[in-house]
């Protein structure tokens, strides 16, 4: 990976106590903008990312030069209209896209952190987000909006910064992980850990990558993003370029091929010790238990007018989940609305072109941001 | 129908906050927030009409209000408005229960089956009734537990709830009901509009 260069970073001095117990400082936080910030600066949008996504939202990423991971939802006229708002957003903390990592060095032993990275939780993610609202000027967020862990980075952001964002989306998402979701977050690590090339996470002293465990987790993880009615419909039992069973190992299918690949592209632009502290950030999340069984509580003091969006085939974080968010929301009378979203594209609904949703999107940011609220 | 919009906002103090359960494609919201409260929220069981609200910018939940109005705290809301829906679901006596847990006062209009055209439609043809407000046929209407004005009047002391007010509406004519006038107003009315309490 040749980052750096075209990674605009902010380095954020204040200490940051993480919930792990340990305090951070001068750590960077890699960021990029779309659009313009307006005079009275009320129209920034903060985008949170999901597991594996960066702060490359849309046009071309140019890092991977490929198009942003969200470039169906945002960039001019598009739902979130970069030519009316001022889209921000960050590289998590603990990613491997020039925010504070594993995959930077420790100043006190000169080496990669590796596993002597701290355990960072999605508080701290959104704790170190927030520094970019001051640096811009920005009192408080037109919107913060996020699918799947960018979705808790919503519900986290809401909870920490009750004034801090005239409307949320949180798309996609959950207020605790759920057994079901930490289990396949364990297979992935698990993938990654048994890689003999992964060396307890130093892997980088031998210059190798434990690529085959951490293609082998984005397979496993890739299922969980699909439906099996959009897989069945999409690949079925179809055959990769053969007519017949080689009776072998080789992909035979084309959905073997196509896990390959996605396992195989995804090593060239991801980290696996990041892939380890995040996936584990988004297993500690439990927004429930941090109010001691309450999700209401989390809300309690803010005037955030929320927009909750699940999708029909989404298993990993179905609408019963999501639906949980809004009744806790309308425990305490805020102010959310709520639509489960049509669509055969599982949990990965949200970053692909599917019409219902982009239309919600835009009609309720559109309508919001004349709104007095 | 406007004139049934303007009697359920004349009824409403201003500022209140307000449900309205069934909110369809949002125009009764639209109009009570233009002209009442901007402190209101829609329920809506079709996933189109819930777009439809968004795109108007109103703040609406999908969901059913026979099983998703438990989520709201008890008096959520000064006023739960449920307009001409109440023959369409399963319990309709739940649904009252409820829309009084979470409303302090229920603002509730039925389409009146015992209105004369209704009552001479199957006394002459003989088969189930189809008007302008009933458009759908036996087998296929969502309108599953049909009442009259008189109906809804005796359910109120089956249940134990209080009608506040009572107003039929005909032609566009809002007049009041009362115990000596029920007979006709239930025989020419063609939508009954109640305002209950607990």
């Amino acid at each position: 990976m040749n980052i750096k260069e075209n990674i605009k970073t902010l380095i954020i001095e204040k200490p940051l106590k993480l919930d792990c117990g340990q305090t951070i400082s001068n750590f960077p936080l890699a960021y990029e903008t779309f659009g313009t910030l307006n005079k009275n600066k009320d129209n920034a949008i903060l985008v949170c990312h999901a597991l594996t996504g960066d702060q490359f939202v849309t046009g071309i990423n140019p890092i991977t030069n490929k198009n942003g991971w969200w470039t169906y939802a945002v960039g001019p006229n598009k739902s979130i209209d970069t030519n009316k708002y001022f889209v921000i957003c960050a590289n998590v903390l603990g990613g491997c896209m020039g925010s504070f990592g594993p995959s930077h060095e420790n100043p006190k032993t000169k080496k990669i952190y590796g596993t002597d990275f701290p355990v960072i939780t999605i508080n701290d993610i959104v704790n170190a987000q927030v520094n970019l609202l001051d640096f811009f000027g920005i009192d408080k967020l037109f919107s913060v909006v996020g699918g799947s862990m960018g979705g808790m980075q919503v519900l986290q952001f809401v909870s920490n910064f009750p004034n801090k964002a005239k409307t949320a989306i949180p798309i996609a998402c959950t207020s605790n992980h759920s057994a079901q979701n930490i289990a396949f977050n364990e297979l992935g690590r698990q993938a990654i850990t048994a890689d003999h090339n992964w060396l307890n996470g130093n892997y980088n002293l031998k210059k190798t990558v434990p690529d085959k465990g951490l293609a082998v987790a984005r397979m496993a993880a890739h299922i969980t993003y699909l439906s099996k009615k959009g897989l069945q419909e999409k690949f079925g039992r179809k055959l990769q370029e053969r007519d017949d069973l080689k009776f072998g190992f080789d992909a035979d299918f084309q959905i073997e091929s196509y896990l390959r690949y996605q396992g195989s592209v995804f090593v060239d632009r991801f980290d696996a010790n990041s892939y380890l502290y995040i996936t584990r950030a988004m297993d500690y999340f439990d927004l429930v238990k941090r109010f001691n069984g309450n999700l209401s509580n989390a809300f309690k003091n803010t005037k955030t007018k929320f927009f909750v969006i699940s999708f029909t085939s989404d298993w990993l974080y179905p609408t019963q989940e999501n639906k949980e968010i809004v009744i806790a929301l309308n425990a305490i009378n805020a102010n959310v609305g709520f639509v489960e979203i049509e669509s055969d594209k599982g949990h990965d609904s949200f970053l692909l072109d599917v019409p219902d949703f982009l239309k919600a999107v835009k009609n309720f940011l559109d309508k919001s941001f004349v709104e007095k609220l | 129908m406007k004139t049934e919009y303007k009697i359920i906002a004349d009824i409403i103090e201003r500022n209140s906050s307000i449900l309205d359960v069934g909110c369809d494609d949002g125009s009764l919201m639209e109009f009570l927030k233009a002209n009442k409260s901007n402190k209101i929220r829609g329920i809506e069981i079709s996933k189109e009409k819930v777009q439809t609200c968004i795109a108007k910018g109103l703040t609406v939940i999908e969901g059913n209000a026979e099983f998703d109005l438990k989520q709201f705290p008890n008096d959520s809301f000064d006023y739960v408005i449920l307009g001409q829906t109440l023959q369409a679901f399963i319990n309709p006596e739940l649904v009252i229960k409820e829309l009084l847990r979470v409303g302090k006062k229920a603002i509730i209009t039925i389409p009146n089956f015992g209105h004369w055209k209704v009552r001479l439609d199957l006394l002459i043809k003989g088969t189930m009734p189809i008007t302008n407000s009933l458009p759908h046929n036996w087998y296929n209407t969502p309108n599953i537990h049909m009442c009259t004005i008189k109906d809804f009047v005796k359910f109120s002391e089956i249940i134990g709830f209080k009608i506040f007010k009572s107003l039929a509406l005909k032609n566009n004519n809002i007049s009041n009901i009362n115990n000596s006038n029920l007979f006709f107003k239930n025989l020419f009315g063609e939508l009954g509009i109640f305002l209950i309490e607990k």
